[in-house]
C-alpha cells in the first residue's frame, strides 16, 4: 500500500469507524453471541450454562415450535405469492396513460406508510364478524347460497386468511418497484412486438415478465424474508380480536402464534433466552433455505426466459 | 528523572482507573449535588385518575421528609423493560410490575429480597406481612423471601347490568348467589333478534374479558398446583369447569358465538360489551366502577361476590395487585425501600383526606381498597368506591384466590387461554385440552427445576406461598 492508498484508508476508516463500531458492538456482537447462547441455558441475568443441543433437540419435540412454523409457513404461502400478483397487477396499471395517473399512484401507495399499529386498529373494524365492513359486502352476496361470512379474527379456520388479505393493504412498496422496473422496459421491444403482430397478454408474457424478473425475484425474496418475519399485525389483533390482553398467544386457539410471536414469549416472557436464540437461529436457516430455493428457481426461470 | 515513556504510561493508567472508577456502581445510596437521594421510579400508570394518584402519591412521599426524592417515569411494557434494564445493570431503583411478574423475576435474580430491610427497620418478614390481607401478603412473598410491596390491589367481583335485568323479568338488585342460578339468569338474559335469529345479547361469556381463564379452575374449587406438580388435568373439578366453559358455546351455537363476539371493542372504551348491553354479566376488578363512570357514566349496574360454584364456599373471589420492587443492581436500594415502604404503611389515624398516607392515599385516589388489614376512619367512611365494603370483604375471604406461586407463570397462564380457547371453540374436548396442556406444563416444570438446579438454585416446597 503506498502512501496515498493509505492515506485514503485512513480517510475511509476515519468516515466509517463509527457505523463499524456500532454494527460490531449492536449487530455482528450479539449475532454471534445468541449462537452460543442458544448451546447454553441462559436467562439473561444468571450466567448461560452451556447445555450442548438440548435446546435444538427440544424443539424437535415442542409442539407449538412446529405449530407456529406450520402457520408461519401457510402464511408466507399465500402472502407471497398473493402480494406479487396483485402488486405487479397494480404497477401494470398504473403504467398505463390514463388521467390523473399520479393520483391514482398516490392512493394505492398510501397504505404501505400507514404505521402498522394504526392499520391494524382499522382492520380489526373492518374483519369485525358482526359489523365490520367486509362482512356487511358479503353477507348478501352469500345469503342466497344459505351461508353466512366467518367471523375472520375469532374463528382458527380463517384468523390467518383474515392476515394475508391484510397484508395485500401494504403492496404500496412492491407497487412501487414494480412501476420503476417498468420505467426500464424500452419501448421500442413493445413496437417490435406489436409490429409481429403480439397481444396485449402476449407482450406482456414475452417482453414485460422476462425484463421485469430481476425486479419480481427482488420483491419475492424481500417478501418472503418479511412475511416469514410476521409479528406485529398478528400480535396485535389476536389480543385485541379474542381478549388475552396481557399476552400474545395467537389466539384464538393458537391460529396465528406465528414463528416470532412463540420466539418473543419465549424470550421475554418465560425468560428463556438460549431457548429463543435457537429458535431465531432456526428461522435463519430456513430464511437462507427458502431464499436458496428461490434464487434457483428464478434462476431456471430466467434461463427459460431468455 | 522519569522516562517520558513511563510518565505516558502512567498518565494512561490514571485515565483508565478514572474510566473504571465512573463506571463502577456505588455501594451505598448515591447522594447528589441537591444534597439528597434520587430515586428513579418506573411504573406504568400512564394518565387519568390512575396516574394522578400515583403522581400524587410520589409527591406526598417526596414533601414527607427531606432525604429522598422520587423522580417518577412512566414507562410502557414495564416487565419487559426492567429485565433488560437489569441486566444492562442500569435497572430504576423501584420498579412497578405485576403479581405474576414475582416468582419468575426472583428465580431470574432479577429482583433484590426486601428481607434484608425488613429486619434493618426492626420487623420480622411474619410481622411485616400480618399488616396485609393474606392473600396480599402471598402476591408479595417467593421461596421464603418478601420481594415486594403492593401498589394497588385488585379483587374480581361479579358486575350486573340491572336494566337488563329488568328487561329479562329478573329482580335487578338481586344477582345470582349460586351457579345454578347464574346458569339460569344466563338464559334468560340470552336474546336473538327475531329476524335473523342471530345473538343480540348474551348473560356471559367465559372469554370476556378473558384475563383469568384460569379462575374458572379455582371456582369450581379445583387447583393449579400443588407446591410440588401442576394439577390442571389431574385435578377434576377443572375439567368440571371447561365443561361448564363448552357449555356456553353448546347452548348458544359456535357460529352464533364466533359472530357474536368477534372483537367486542376495547375494554377502556365505551365499546366495551357491558357498556354497550352486550353482555348482562362480567367478572372484573375494582377498578371497574372507575372505568364506568368514565366510559359509561349512568349506567345501572351492581357489583356483587362470585356466586356459589362449590356449595358452602361462599364469598368467592380472585385476587391480583401491581407490585413494587426493587431490581437487582439499583443504586439506591435503601432509598428505594424507603419509598416502598411508604406506599405499603398508611396513618391509621386518618380522620381527613389531608391525613391519608401511603397505601390509603395512592388507593383512594386509584379509587381501590387498602392491602392493608387496617383501613383508617376516613379511608373507610369516604372512600369514592360505592362498593368498597364488598371488595374489603372479600379481601378478608378465606376463599379469595390468586395465581399460584411459580416460576413457569407465563407460560402456564398461556396454556390457561389456549384451554380455554379449544374448549369454547370446540376444538377439543375439555379432557383432552387439559390432558394436552398438563403434558406441556409437566416438561416445562421439570425442564425448569432443572434450570434452577444448574444455577445452584432450590425450590422448597414448603415455602410456596399460600394466602
Amino acid at each position: 500500500m503506498n502512501r496515498i492508498e493509505w492515506r485514503r484508508f485512513r480517510a475511509g476508516i476515519a468516515f466509517t469507524g463509527l457505523w463499524i463500531v456500532g454494527l460490531g458492538a449492536f449487530t455482528a456482537w450479539p449475532v454471534v453471541a445468541s449462537l452460543y447462547y442458544s448451546f447454553c441455558d441462559y436467562s439473561i441475568l444468571k450466567s448461560p450454562v452451556w447445555s450442548g443441543l438440548e435446546n435444538y433437540r427440544e424443539l424437535i419435540h415442542d409442539d407449538l415450535f412446529w405449530k407456529s412454523l406450520r402457520n408461519t409457513l401457510f402464511y408466507a404461502g399465500l402472502s407471497v405469492p398473493l402480494g406479487t400478483v396483485v402488486a405487479l397487477s397494480l404497477a401494470l396499471l398504473l403504467n398505463c396513460e390514463v388521467r390523473g395517473r399520479s393520483l391514482f399512484r398516490l392512493f394505492f401507495y398510501l397504505p404501505s406508510i400507514v404505521p402498522m399499529v394504526a392499520s391494524a386498529m382499522l382492520w380489526l373494524w373492518i374483519f369485525n364478524g358482526q359489523y365490520g365492513l367486509l362482512n356487511w359486502v358479503l353477507a348478501p352476496i352469500l345469503a342466497p347460497f344459505g351461508l353466512h361470512p366467518p367471523a375472520w379474527l375469532a374463528d382458527p379456520l380463517w384468523a390467518k386468511p383474515a392476515l394475508v388479505i391484510m397484508s395485500l393493504w401494504g403492496v404500496g412498496n412492491a407497487m412501487v418497484i414494480y412501476l420503476a422496473g417498468l420505467q426500464d422496459v424500452p419501448r421500442e421491444l413493445y413496437e417490435a412486438a406489436a409490429i409481429d403482430g403480439a397481444t396485449g397478454w402476449r407482450r406482456f408474457w414475452h417482453v414485460t415478465l422476462p425484463l421485469l424478473a430481476p425486479v419480481i425475484y427482488f420483491n419475492i425474496i424481500m417478501a418472503l424474508i418479511s412475511s416469514l418475519q410476521i409479528f406485529t399485525q398478528a400480535y396485535i389483533m389476536s389480543e385485541a380480536a379474542n381478549g388475552n390482553g396481557t399476552v400474545s398467544d395467537g389466539n384464538p386457539a393458537r391460529s396465528t402464534l406465528f414463528y416470532t410471536i412463540y420466539l418473543f414469549t419465549v424470550a421475554f416472557y418465560d425468560l428463556r433466552m438460549g431457548y429463543a436464540s435457537a429458535m431465531a437461529y432456526v428461522l435463519f436457516v430456513i430464511t437462507v433455505a427458502l431464499t436458496w430455493l428461490a434464487t434457483r428457481i428464478a434462476r431456471r426461470r430466467m434461463l427459460n426466459l431468455d | 528523572m522519569r522516562h517520558p515513556a513511563g510518565n505516558r504510561l502512567a498518565g494512561l493508567a490514571t485515565v483508565l482507573f478514572a474510566v473504571a472508577a465512573a463506571w463502577t456502581p456505588a455501594r451505598g445510596d448515591a447522594v447528589s449535588s441537591d444534597g439528597r437521594i434520587h430515586v428513579t421510579y418506573w411504573d406504568k400508570w400512564i394518565s387519568g385518575y390512575e396516574g394522578n394518584a400515583i403522581e400524587s402519591t410520589v409527591a406526598a412521599f417526596n414533601g414527607s421528609q427531606d432525604r429522598i426524592v422520587v423522580d417518577y417515569f412512566v414507562t410502557s411494557q414495564i416487565d419487559r423493560k426492567t429485565i433488560i434494564a437489569t441486566a444492562g445493570g442500569v435497572p430504576p431503583d423501584v420498579a412497578g410490575l405485576w403479581a405474576q411478574n414475582v416468582s419468575t423475576f426472583a428465580d431470574a435474580e432479577a429482583l433484590t429480597p426486601l428481607d434484608g430491610f425488613i429486619r434493618d427497620d426492626g420487623m420480622s418478614n411474619g410481622e411485616w406481612l400480618a399488616r396485609y390481607y393474606p392473600i396480599f401478603a402471598a402476591i408479595c412473598q417467593h421461596s421464603g423471601h418478601v420481594y415486594a410491596g403492593i401498589s394497588t390491589p385488585a379483587c374480581m367481583a361479579l358486575y350486573w347490568n340491572k336494566t337488563l335485568f329488568r328487561e329479562a323479568g329478573l329482580d335487578p338488585d338481586r344477582p345470582p348467589r349460586t351457579l345454578a342460578e347464574f346458569n339460569e339468569d344466563c338464559r334468560r338474559l340470552t336474546k336473538r333478534d327475531p329476524r335473523s335469529g342471530r345473538l343480540v345479547q348474551v348473560g356471559f361469556l367465559p372469554q370476556e374479558p378473558g384475563w383469568w381463564p384460569w379462575a374458572f379452575c379455582d371456582w369450581f374449587g379445583g387447583s393449579l398446583f400443588d407446591g410440588h406438580s401442576v394439577t390442571f388435568a389431574t385435578d377434576p373439578r377443572n375439567v368440571d369447569a371447561m365443561r361448564w366453559v363448552r357449555s356456553f358455546t353448546t347452548e348458544n351455537g359456535l357460529d352464533d358465538v364466533k359472530t357474536f363476539s368477534s372483537y367486542f371493542g376495547q375494554f377502556a372504551s365505551p365499546t366495551a360489551p357491558f357498556f354497550t348491553g352486550k353482555i348482562a354479566m362480567v367478572f372484573q376488578g375494582v377498578w371497574y366502577d372507575g372505568y364506568i363512570a368514565q366510559y359509561k357514566p349512568g349506567l345501572d349496574y351492581g357489583v356483587g361476590p362470585w356466586p356459589e360454584a362449590v356449595p358452602g364456599v361462599g364469598d368467592f373471589a380472585t385476587a391480583e395487585a401491581d407490585i413494587l420492587t426493587i431490581p437487582r443492581g439499583a443504586r439506591n436500594p435503601r432509598a428505594a425501600w424507603e419509598f416502598i415502604k411508604y406506599v405499603n404503611s398508611s396513618n391509621p389515624r386518618a380522620r381527613t383526606r389531608a391525613e391519608l398516607q401511603g397505601a390509603e392515599l395512592l388507593d383512594f385516589l386509584q379509587e381501590k381498597l387498602s392491602p392493608l388489614r387496617v383501613w383508617s376512619p376516613y379511608f373507610e367512611q369516604h372512600h369514592p368506591n360505592p362498593n368498597i365494603g364488598m371488595f374489603r370483604r372479600l379481601a378478608a375471604s378465606p376463599h379469595i384466590v390468586c395465581i399460584p406461586d411459580m416460576g413457569i407463570w407465563w407460560e402456564y397462564y398461556r396454556e390457561t387461554i389456549s384451554t380455554l380457547d379449544k374448549v369454547r371453540l370446540l376444538e377439543a374436548t375439555p379432557e383432552d385440552a387439559l390432558r394436552y396442556s398438563q403434558t406441556r406444563l409437566d416438561q416445562s416444570w421439570a425442564r425448569y427445576l432443572l434450570s434452577l438446579r444448574r444455577h445452584g438454585q432450590t425450590l422448597d416446597p414448603t415455602q410456596i406461598a399460600m394466602p
